[in-house]
């Protein structure tokens, strides 16, 4: 009996110095890895869910701003508000409306992505070739045929950068969705702020995620924009 | 709709702590609250503007280190700010001091990437001529670059700002009492003092916006107003720049 408990006593004091030291340690951060893999998930899902409506909202207001250029204007200043309001800010100004959860999450992360990717469609349309556009109207294209053949392709580079650039801060700004109560890694980060090794772990999981979701985007573009390559190749 | 009129009605009136004792809330509680918020952003931008504008200015103006202040905003965004001032707090400890020098890191990179931008943007016959006159590196950089550049700049420093007060509302994690006390201590404020912390948040964030916006609008200088309309407002997000050729 005595060896075991001895064994267990040294055991415990030696986790106990290890948290209580607030030090890096690769060992405890292997064995309580799993602590960290739910709220991972529901990072990604909350950073995927967010930009993928956020997407779909704004390039449908810059379509139809670009054709009714008389929208430009009062929509960049709505987005530009939501944009501006500080997302952990919008959690609690949402809390009375869309509850704990979620939900209210969803809505602050994706008033936030409005205005970047707006933006950027708009840019990227306005920035087509009037030449190019008359040659696709000289081959007898109608202006939808036009926006979906020509005019959207052309503006892949702005629409893909702004998507980037959504996806990484709504990473960043995800962090902070457990005071709206939607979990994610800022939870982990919160629950200890002091110990190194978990605000590593969880802060590196973070970046990782940003990183590999904005390498995933820089590889769709390069697949579906042949051209530019081409071109910069020359 | 009566949970804001309660928080409304805690910005303007003290109330007893639901933690029982202390007074909390009252319009002189939330300025306590907010000038503390003010002078920890003010200080980081102030650093933060000290240090990326000339740096950006130089790097701009001798045309390299381009890949070093480009990417620096990459980088910053992909850093969450939670994770930031967790690692400060973790490794270097609470305070003010510590925290500034955390807010100052998350300033820098917008400012950095838009100050060098601007300076790479201006004309290069400008910048010819401005030699041809006889101007020496400083004064090119002082009395061209600069001015030229200031739109953008200010557009670096707008973003940065915003950034900075949005992320010292979690400052109370770091030992510094802003306007996030109410958000992160609710037991001490209550619902509704939370609610109205995040009022004062948001109007102090659109306030810093608009107010800068006009700085940004006063110092562009004429001539780039009568050249592009909207452009410099309009530049997209992440884009070096604005023009395309055609494909061809």
């Amino acid at each position: 009996m005595s060896p075991l408990l001895a064994q267990v006593e040294i055991r415990d004091r030696s986790t106990d110095t290890c948290v209580s030291d607030n030090g890096l340690y690769p060992g405890w951060i292997a064995d309580n890895f799993d602590r960290y893999v739910d709220p991972f998930f529901q990072h990604v899902l909350l950073t995927v869910v967010a930009v993928a409506i956020g997407f779909l909202i704004a390039c449908t207001l810059a379509v139809i701003a670009y054709r009714r250029r008389w929208l430009i204007n009062p929509v960049t200043q709505v987005t530009g508000v939501l944009y501006t309001i500080p997302s952990i800010a919008a959690f609690f100004l949402l809390l009375p409306i869309t509850g704990r959860g979620f939900l209210t999450a969803t809505v602050a992360l994706v008033s936030y992505v409005l205005l970047i990717i707006f933006r950027n469609v708009l840019t990227g349309l306005d920035n087509v070739p009037d030449e190019t556009k008359d040659a696709g109207r000289g081959m007898g294209l109608t202006d939808r045929q036009l926006l979906w053949r020509v005019e959207l392709p052309l503006a892949l580079p702005e629409i893909m950068a702004g998507l980037r650039i959504a996806i990484t801060t709504t990473v960043g700004l995800a962090t902070l969705a457990f005071f709206a109560g939607a979990g994610g890694l800022g939870e982990q980060i919160f629950a200890d702020i002091t110990f190194k090794s978990n605000v590593v772990t969880a802060g590196g999981l973070a970046v990782l995620l940003a990183a590999v979701l904005d390498g995933a985007v820089l590889l769709v573009q390069r697949a579906i924009t042949p051209w530019t390559r081409a071109a910069a190749s020359r | 709709m009566n949970d804001f009129l309660d928080a409304i009605e805690f910005i303007f009136d003290e109330h007893t702590s639901p933690a029982g004792g202390a007074q909390v809330g009252g319009l002189s509680n939330m300025w306590e609250l907010t000038s503390e918020h003010l002078e920890l952003s003010l200080v980081a931008m102030a650093i933060a503007c000290a240090i990326s504008i000339p740096l950006g200015l130089w790097l701009g103006h001798i045309g390299k280190g381009g890949f070093l202040a480009i990417n620096a905003s990459n980088v910053g965004r992909a850093v969450p700010s939670l994770a930031l001032i967790a690692f400060f707090v973790a490794y270097i400890g609470v305070g003010f001091t510590n925290l500034t020098l955390a807010l100052v890191l998350l300033a820098i990179p917008p400012i950095l990437t838009n100050t060098y931008t601007g300076v790479r943007q201006v004309d290069r016959d400008a910048v010819d001529s401005a030699r041809g006159m006889g101007m020496t590196g400083a004064q090119i950089v002082r009395r061209v670059e600069l001015p030229l550049s200031l739109p953008l700049i200010f557009g670096g420093i707008r973003i940065s700002a915003v950034n900075v007060i949005a992320t010292a509302t979690i400052a109370p994690l770091a030992g510094v009492v802003t306007l996030g006390d109410p958000i992160i201590n609710v037991n001490t404020y209550g619902d509704e003092g939370r609610l109205a912390a995040a009022i004062v948040v948001a109007l102090l964030a659109v306030a810093t916006e608009l107010v800068l916006g006009g700085v940004q609008r006063a110092v562009t200088p004429r001539g780039l107003k009568l050249e592009g309309g909207g452009r410099w407002r309009r530049l997209a997000f992440g884009m070096p720049n604005n023009r395309r050729e055609a494909p061809t």
